[in-house]
């Protein structure tokens, strides 16, 4: 596994970019991996992205686009506002998580 | 939440997903629906709403049998018959195969058609009306097919609100033009 140095730290991360530690994550850290994907968060962005989070932990897999809106009543238009174009995996990545597997 | 985190510009910094590739290569995908039956309308749904969560333009075109999925009247009920399907098995039994006969009894697809719709939702994947809302708001074109709707004697206020026109095949052939295509 490659490793990169993000906000200071070194993290290891798998072969398209994404942490492979979700523990690794902070929220600060999630500020950092928003801007370098050009993404500045807003209290709107960090509905989903805590979602994720505690999600994840309590799933054990990163929730699918339908299931971040069906769970926090966000629209995916909305969803597609706040990560454009892809999501799904904007949504993951700032949230430290491996992309989602689910396909719908 | 702070930003001013330091960060350490080596090469290895720039690692980042390379989130929109595809967009700038003004990928597009043109799905072709004619079928009406519940088990021939989630292959284009599941692959249009994957392909917009990707960033890619998509466009669906209802042809046919496929005007089943957006005309209000019907597209809440499609179903599944597994009549001429000789790979029907029961749910988990792989070898056991089921009677073709068997198909044709009253009651035989209302039957299997609850089975599947339970299937697809224990997934947690929409039925066919929220579905396409979703791709709809995902930023999908839908659009429904001319000769099939002067077929069948149905205009726009027949179909939902998502279908953004009743176009001839030679206006879909414009608008997807350089689409990668699926015919379903």
């Amino acid at each position: 596994m490659p490793t990169t140095t993000i906000a200071g730290r070194p993290l290891e991360v798998n072969e398209e970019g994404f942490l492979t530690h979700p523990d690794d994550w902070t929220e600060d850290l999630g500020v950092e991996l928003a801007r370098l994907i050009g993404i500045e968060l807003t209290e709107a962005h960090w509905v989903p992205i805590r979602f994720l989070r505690t999600d994840h932990a309590a799933m054990g897999e990163t929730p699918t686009l339908r299931r971040v809106s069906t769970q926090t009543g966000i629209d995916v238009k909305t969803l597609f506002g706040l990560f454009p174009k892809k999501p799904a995996k904007k949504m993951a990545y700032v949230a430290g998580l491996p992309k989602p597997k689910g396909c719908v | 939440m702070t930003t001013d985190v330091t960060t350490t510009m080596d090469e290895e910094v720039s690692f980042v997903p390379s989130f929109d590739d595809e967009a700038e290569s003004g990928r597009k995908l043109a799905i072709i629906c004619s079928k009406g039956n519940l088990d021939m309308a989630y292959p284009a749904l599941i692959l249009g709403n994957a392909a917009l969560g990707e960033g890619i333009e998509v466009h669906l075109f209802f042809t046919f049998w496929g005007f089943d999925m957006i005309n209000k009247k019907t597209q809440g009920d499609l179903q599944f018959s597994y009549l001429g399907n000789t790979a029907m098995h029961p749910p988990g039994m792989f070898g056991v195969h089921m009677p073709q006969g068997m198909a044709g009894l009253p009651g035989m697809t209302a039957a299997t058609t609850k089975m599947m719709k339970k299937q697809i939702a224990d997934l947690d994947v929409p039925e066919v009306p929220e579905f396409l809302e979703m791709i709809h708001a995902s930023g999908g074109h839908l659009w429904a097919c001319r000769m099939s709707a002067d077929m069948m004697k149905l205009h726009e206020e027949d179909l939902i609100d998502e279908v953004e026109g009743i176009i001839s095949a030679s206006d879909f052939m414009e608008i997807t033009d350089g689409a990668q295509l699926l015919f379903i």
